[in-house]
């Protein structure tokens, strides 16, 4: 008995140690605190790390020029390794420290996961990249990306109505829900509007190889493939493509960005004349694109990718909301007014001109990226 | 259940409430942060996993790789009686205990059923393979979501609850376990860790007592999965990776293997450290699994385990000195 | 017909890099009685190791070759050395964990190293593709099936006619027996480490000739699929984790070219599925030995 007494005084001790080590930190109450969450480690890591580099470049500018309304941003950047329970625990922590606005998280299961509790909170969230449908359903959330089943429509009339291609094969992840939700969009669409689908093949998440699938797409009479699939993956197939003689043009959702970086020397040349839908090239011309790229490749050493450029956007679409609303100190952030806010702003931003809609949805452009000589051009 | 009502438990009781009582004031006042609070209710549906992984790695001393599968289980059926029925919070959740409990207990019983004949190496091989299938499997079950996941399961109303709903159900399998493995079916499956045949040559039933060891832990598996899922509030199959049932396998192991306090204290720890040390993500694995080959390699030291003994023969002589009780002999 | 045809040779090809990794979990399980379950990882060291050579150090094809078996070699001799061998009279579950625990390792040194993000190795091996008929075959995939089936002899051969192959099979019927007749244990079984790590190696260039990319999960992904095989031909027998291999190839080729689509979400259980149906209608695997237990 005395032992479970001195047992439970221990752990008791413990827990109150861990209560206050967790209270302690820099101070924040003069600013208006933006809580990022994405995967800064693990297997997304990339993801994360361009949100949150891309939000601190965001968040610089704006304090060099003043400030919202004269007060500071903050920047909370949470790691949630793409895990949805981590990003609960990381929502906890941000708003322990006082965060205003959540800008996150930046995949779709980690946003789904935390959509009850920002909405009990009633907190503003913009979530950069989570394309899921569901990621942003609720009143008080919105995203700066276009959903999965939108990339997968607008890839169906692109490739069927400007380029021409009645046939298609297709290759999806059907562990992915990215990679799901625009396959099945795009199926859907192609179909009515007309188009075969000559081949339609998948693969796990953890597939190593991809001849079975190539062997299949090889004895189909499809005019082109489509892959709404992570560059990471693409670059294996690919591979695995050429080595089983299918050379029928390629095409793509936004996860598709960054494959050069994958593919070197010879292999390079695989993906020559690849056709992506996304909201940012950044080697286009605009004049807000060149000088964010070339800030960013200053500050990271490498060029910045969608990810990044949505979460630069996503910052200044809080900025127009709180300037809306009229925020003039930390202590008076009106939730409800930022979030009525968000459907009454127009942004201008790296990702084009877009207003949002009731459901939190972006209205904006669609643009398509072709490699041309081993360069990712803007069409 | 006679177990239960030895001396000292209404003292025991008080301490169940006491720690409910503190923990729960720290909530309500504030004191504890919403992270910390949140932590609370995470502790208690891993502690409970790894009780329940204990019973079968500690008690029984068969390695199961797939203890995930029956967390699965356990959370998707569970949850799902939650999606899909229109009941008060709290009568969903217990509905949701008892069925998500249930049909991992089945599940527990027949894979346990099947490929009782295998031992050691293959039992390990078999029960990953199990979770492997179990994982891809429900992604291809109808109104579960598939790979987007589970959605709309409803969350608890508000920490405090969350936290004491959790409490109630980790008390509840501490008490199990406890008279379980102090019981006669407790001493049998030690002695069947310790030598199975010399087990079955005094007329112990090998076959039924392990049937029993992984029903009861894929039970209490299965109901740390319906916590998770109310807590989480969306299931996706990627929550339960081969990568879970190892990491539960590490809080058993550094729990000291066949000990309860040892899985508590080793839970507590092993959920918190992350939270407090947020930012060292990249070197938790790693530690993860210096920790796993270091306490192997000190187990199977003599010098370590005669250190251990001495220490801990000090130790009782200090406690009978001082008279703080202990098991001075 | 063409395209059963043709699935099938993918699936052949498929397996034969799972037979090649297979073989290594069954060696060090015929005679050290251990499932080395960081046999898969080592292999991801491996093609970590050809990653440095070719992409960051552009030193030749050969010399990368070498550099990744002595590598895998030592890699094998190490853990051997400092994590396996003081658990040598331990039981099983305390060696099966260690084991787990250096797979996490070895994966986790991995991460911190070379980052989450997967690698792509210059193409260092380009043999072109042999043609019969309507069905085409990579050069590659017949220069892993012809490893695979000399390594296979060679690895028969020696255990049966060499002195030190000998001490291996006395050591793996009996330690205790084996040492009385003055075989040295501990050194046998690190040889057998050594032997099986080289193995791994060689597994390495080929995974790398063949699929030219490695993230730190590459060696434990592939492993645990590969180590599936070996116990579904029976762990501990050479020709049983041939047959494994090409089984688990053969029905996941299948599985991705003649599934529904509906029902293609699961195709990775199915290997699973079967290796479950294997094990409870025949414990010790297709061609296993069946150990009795003694007191």
């Amino acid at each position: 008995m005395k032992k479970a007494v001195r047992f439970f005084a221990v752990a008791l001790a413990a827990l109150m140690l861990l209560t206050t080590l967790a209270g302690c930190g820099e101070d924040y109450s003069d600013k208006i605190v933006l809580g990022g969450i994405g995967p800064v480690t693990g297997t997304a890591s990339t993801y994360g790390t361009s949100v949150r580099n891309a939000m601190q470049i965001a968040i610089d500018e704006i304090n060099a020029n003043g400030g919202v309304n004269g007060v500071k941003l903050a920047m909370i950047f949470q790691d949630d390794e793409a895990d949805g329970t981590k990003a609960k625990s990381a929502y906890e922590t941000l708003m322990d420290k006082g965060m205003d606005i959540l800008i996150g998280a930046v995949t779709s299961g980690a946003s789904v996961a935390l959509n009850d509790l920002t909405a009990k909170d009633g907190i503003l969230q913009i979530t950069p990249s989570a394309s899921q449908i569901e990621a942003a359903q609720n009143p008080n959330s919105f995203r700066v990306c276009f959903t999965d089943p939108l990339q997968g429509i607008a890839m169906a009339e692109y490739a069927y109505q400007t380029l021409g291609y009645k046939k298609v094969a297709i290759i999806h992840n059907h562990d992915d829900d990215y990679s799901t939700g625009m396959y099945q969009a795009f199926v859907e669409r192609y179909k009515e509007l007309g188009g075969t689908i000559s081949e339609d093949v998948s693969f796990s998440k953890d597939a190593s190889d991809f001849s079975a699938q190539m062997t299949k797409i090889a004895a189909s009479d499809a005019e082109f493939l489509y892959m709404p699939i992570y560059a990471e993956k693409a670059a294996q197939i690919v591979i695995t493509a050429n080595e089983k003689g299918v050379n029928l043009p390629l095409v793509g959702g936004d996860g598709l960005d960054g494959i050069l970086e994958y593919l070197t020397g010879d292999n390079a040349k695989l993906v020559e004349g690849l056709i992506f839908l996304t909201p940012f090239v950044s080697t286009d011309e605009a004049a807000n694109v060149k000088a964010f790229t070339e800030t960013y490749t200053k500050k990271y050493g490498k060029a910045p990718d969608q990810f990044a450029a949505d979460a630069y956007d996503a910052v200044y679409l809080a900025k127009l909301a709180l300037e809306k609303a009229g925020v003039t100190s930390p202590d008076a952030i009106n939730n409800a007014a930022l979030i009525a806010a968000m459907t009454e702003i127009e942004l201008d931003g790296l990702t084009g001109k877009m207003t949002f809609d009731a459901n939190g949805e972006p209205q904006k452009g669609a643009k398509v990226a072709k490699i041309e000589n081993g360069v990712y051009v803007a069409q | 259940m006679k177990n239960i009502f030895t001396k000292g438990f209404f003292s025991k009781l008080i301490l169940i409430i006491a720690i409910w009582a503190v923990v729960a004031l720290l909530m309500v006042s504030g004191v504890m942060s919403r992270s910390m609070q949140s932590l609370m209710i995470k502790i208690c549906y891993y502690t409970i996993l790894t009780l329940s992984l204990d019973l079968i790695v500690g008690y029984l001393g068969d390695l199961s790789l797939g203890h995930a599968a029956f967390y699965l289980v356990g959370a998707y059926a569970g949850c799902a009686v939650a999606v899909y029925t229109n009941l008060p919070l709290l009568v969903k959740f217990v509905l949701a205990l008892i069925v998500g409990g249930a049909a991992a207990a089945l599940v527990g019983f027949l894979i346990s059923k099947a490929i009782i004949k295998l031992r050691g190496d293959y039992l390990a091989i078999v029960t990953l393979a199990f979770g492997e299938f179990i994982r891809s499997f429900v992604k291809i079950i109808p109104g579960l979501g598939g790979t987007k996941g589970l959605m709309g399961i409803p969350s608890f109303d508000s920490r405090l609850e969350g936290f004491t709903l959790a409490y109630i159900v980790l008390i509840l399998v501490i008490l199990v376990i406890y008279n379980f493995t102090h019981s006669r079916h407790g001493r049998t499956i030690t002695a069947i860790r310790d030598n199975a045949i010399a087990s079955e040559s005094v007329g112990i039933n090998i076959k039924n007592n392990k049937v029993l060891v992984f029903t009861i832990a894929s039970f209490m598996a299965g109901m740390a999965g319906v916590i998770f899922g109310f807590y989480k509030t969306t299931l996706n199959p990627s929550d339960f990776t081969y990568n879970l049932s190892i990491e539960v396998l590490v809080m058993v192991v550094l729990g000291g293997m066949g000990s309860i306090k040892g899985s508590i204290i080793a839970s507590v720890i092993i959920v918190a450290l992350p939270e407090v040390l947020r930012g060292a993500e990249d070197f938790r694995m790693l530690i993860y699994a210096v920790a796993l080959i270091a306490m192997m390699m000190l187990n199977a030291s003599p010098r370590f385990t005669a250190i251990k003994r001495s220490f801990g023969e000090k130790m009782n002589g200090l406690r009978a000195k001082f008279k703080l009780g202990g098991k001075a002999k | 017909m063409q395209m059963l045809i043709s699935t099938i040779i993918d699936g052949l090809n498929l397996g034969s890099v799972y037979a090649l990794v297979a073989l290594g979990y069954s060696m060090v399980y015929g005679i050290a009685k251990m499932l080395n379950f960081a046999h898969g990882d080592v292999i991801m060291v491996g093609i970590y190791t050809i990653f440095v050579g070719l992409n960051m150090l552009s030193l030749p094809a050969p010399v990368t070759i070498l550099m990744c078996v002595a590598v895998c070699a030592l890699l094998g001799f190490t853990v051997e050395k400092l994590a396996y061998k003081p658990l040598r009279n331990s039981t099983p579950l305390s060696v099966l964990i260690t084991a787990i625990g250096v797979s996490y390792l070895l994966q986790n040194v991995a991460l911190l190293i070379f980052k989450s993000d997967r690698k792509f190795l210059q193409s260092f091996i380009s043999l072109g593709k042999l043609t019969i008929g309507e069905f085409e075959m990579p050069i590659i995939s017949l220069v892993i099936w012809g490893t695979t089936l000399v390594i296979m002899i060679a690895l028969d051969i020696f255990i049966k006619k060499t002195s030190m192959g000998r001490a291996m099979l006395a050591v793996s019927e009996d330690k205790g027996a084996a040492q009385l007749m003055g075989v040295n244990v501990n050194r046998t079984i690190s040889i057998t480490f050594i032997i099986g790590s080289a193995l791994a190696g060689i597994a390495a260039i080929l995974y790398a000739a063949k699929y030219q990319n490695v993230d730190p999960y590459t060696g434990s992904v592939f492993g645990i699929k590969a180590f599936a095989a070996a116990v579904f031909g029976g762990i501990g027998s050479i020709p049983g984790a041939m047959i494994g291999g090409l089984s688990l190839g053969l029905i996941e080729a299948l599985t991705i070219g003649f599934l529904p689509d509906s029902l293609a979400a699961a195709s990775d259980g199915v290997a699973y599925a079967l290796l479950i149906l294997m094990l409870i209608l025949k414990p010790s695997g297709l061609l296993g030995k069946k150990r009795v237990e003694k007191v």
